[in-house]
């Protein structure tokens, strides 16, 4: 299979070994383009939906250019529906592969999930059964993806609420191989570990030394809402719209102390609150990265 | 075997029972966990709908909007992974439905609202230079056959309700008791740097720029503007159109713009 790496020269050119600062960033949102702009906040990186810039032209466009001018970028699609039972939409990866040649982005992501069916899309993450035959398939999607894009794509573990009676291996497993297998690297989502956890009950500390921890390009931290399952057991959706738990910043720190800083977004996409909240939230990551010392890692880059 | 053809017909359809091979690890009914799903597919899609038409939803108010659009998610999900491209069968999908019909103008305020979206996200297209097209007017024996290009995010809707004030009624620029919405109206809508505007035209300005999308020169189209408004203004018209950056090109051949 075709390893695509960061720092592997794809056609004799020098290589190009793009990454994001270890540092704390925050969602771009529509409404606070022209804040940023005029008050230059001292984030790490931006990270935007590729979908949402899939248009044309317009505002969307233009602020997203004087923005990247100014600040690292990382580009985080949710449509590329890797873990579906069809073909990748290849017209779709093309518009990334234009979208990602044009901002010329730090870091590129998706889920390992599907969300789309036949010609339908779902604008939801779903869940995969962790057996050889969706192995096979979601290694093949990515070997398709970094090739096309000739970049590596970092994969992100899914938040879950339900599992697969056919499954065969455990999630930690099945991604661990499909990093071995492609040369894909991790956007580890320390919330949706711990949903994840909460909703299956996984030992979230045994879920995380088994993840690819070195492969770890990204980390994401978010909020989620708290449900009862049909037992009246926990059961936390992972919804994109409330301050981090501080059980997550107690596991974040803990992967801190595992695999060093990493940069680390802050996800807000629903009930988006005022700039300076998602700042807070951000300094408040920034204070933990600043606590932890480099690792060796780190040190010899 | 596919299995994601059952998560997916059951995602949609809420009287199919969950997929067979869902477990849960202590030992619930995995129905209420599937419904997870069910309720994020459906609610984000109609919050997409949501932010796309919000005057549609202020005119029937949150509840209505949110049962109609699930009706119109269900019936319609996206065939496309942009959401800024859904909904655009929407406003036809409002006109058939009957709990609606109390609002006869309610599709054309959708159909409005579609086109404020295509303009926010249309390709971007300087203006032309005003000399340019001074210098070209300033030639009037050549006028009748100069082209004008405008930009891609233009778009027009001839309407038999007053789609434009009932539209501005919901910026507060106007008050909406003060509203016919019986009256026939005609919108232009494009984008003016950054910011996309809804202008109320007269038939006979829509007639002109309808007739300028299809590629008459200006002689051509003024003949069907005038023959369907006997007020229509060429000048005024155009000057409307320059005011607002819609014009691109000119030019007296097709293959030939003028600098």
């Amino acid at each position: 299979m075709m390893i695509v790496s960061p720092t592997q020269a794809t056609n004799g050119a020098p290589a190009l070994s793009p990454q994001l600062p270890p540092r704390a960033g925050i969602g771009l949102k529509s409404q606070h383009y022209q804040q940023i702009l005029e008050r230059n906040p001292a984030v790490g990186f931006f990270e935007v939906h590729a979908e949402n810039y899939l248009v044309a032209g317009g505002p969307f466009h233009h602020y997203l250019g004087l923005i990247r001018e100014r600040y690292p970028l990382s580009i985080h699609g949710v449509g590329l529906s890797l873990g579906a039972q069809q073909p990748l939409d290849r017209e779709h990866l093309e518009r990334l592969a234009s979208l990602l040649e044009r901002y010329q982005p730090q870091a590129f992501s998706e889920h390992l999930a599907w969300s789309s069916h036949g010609d339908v899309f779902l604008n939801d993450l779903l869940p995969l059964a962790y057996d050889n035959a969706t192995l096979t398939r979601v290694c093949a999607h990515i070997d398709q993806v970094q090739s096309r894009l000739q970049r590596q794509l970092l994969l992100e573990n899914p938040a879950t609420y339900v599992e697969f009676a056919h499954s065969s291996m455990d999630e930690a497993a099945f991604i661990g191989e499909v990093v071995r297998r492609t040369g894909c690297g991790l956007l580890l989502d320390v919330n949706n570990a711990y949903v994840s956890s909460i909703n299956h009950h996984w030992d979230v500390q045994a879920y995380l030394h088994a993840l690819p921890l070195h492969a770890v390009g990204e980390i994401h931290l978010a909020g989620f809402a708290e449900d009862r399952d049909a037992a009246g057991e926990r059961l936390l959706i992972d919804n994109h719209g409330a301050p981090v738990d501080a059980a997550v910043w107690r596991l974040y720190t803990e992967v801190l102390q595992l695999i060093g800083a990493t940069p680390t977004l802050l996800e807000r996409d629903n009930a988006i609150p005022p700039l300076d909240l998602l700042l807070e939230e951000a300094q408040h990551a920034q204070a933990l990265l600043d606590a932890i010392q480099p690792t060796r890692r780190q040190a010899s880059a | 075997m596919n299995s994601q053809q059952d998560f997916f017909a059951a995602l949609l359809d809420p009287e199919r029972d969950c997929p067979a091979d869902l477990k849960t690890w202590n030992g619930s009914d995995p129905a209420a966990r599937f419904a997870v799903y069910r309720n994020n597919v459906l609610s984000s899609l109609i919050d997409a709908l949501a932010a796309s038409f919000p005057v549609v939803q202020q005119l029937v108010g949150e509840a209505f909007f949110r049962a109609m659009a699930a009706v119109y998610v269900r019936h319609s999900p996206p065939r496309t992974r942009i959401l800024a491209d859904y909904g655009t069968d929407f406003p036809t999908f409002i006109e058939g439905f009957a709990p609606a019909g109390s609002l006869p103008y309610l599709a054309d305020v959708a159909r409005l609202e579609l086109l404020r979206i295509r303009a926010y996200h249309a390709a971007d297209a300087a203006p032309l230079n005003p000399t340019v097209l001074a210098a070209a007017l300033a030639v009037p024996e050549r006028l009748g056959s100069l082209r004008l290009r405008l930009q891609p995010a233009l778009g027009l809707l001839d309407s038999a309700f007053a789609v434009v004030s009932l539209w501005a009624a919901h910026q507060g620029a106007l008050a909406l008791a003060e509203v016919d919405p019986d009256q026939a109206q005609c919108a232009l809508v494009l984008r003016n740097g950054l910011a996309v505007e809804v202008l109320g035209i007269r038939r006979g300005d829509l007639v002109f720029i309808q007739a300028l999308l299809q590629g008459q020169p200006l002689g051509a189209a003024t003949q069907p503007a005038l023959a369907s408004d006997p007020t229509f203004d060429l000048g005024a018209c155009l000057a409307q159109l320059l005011r607002a950056g819609a014009i691109t090109h000119c030019t007296y051949d097709k293959q030939r713009p003028l600098p």
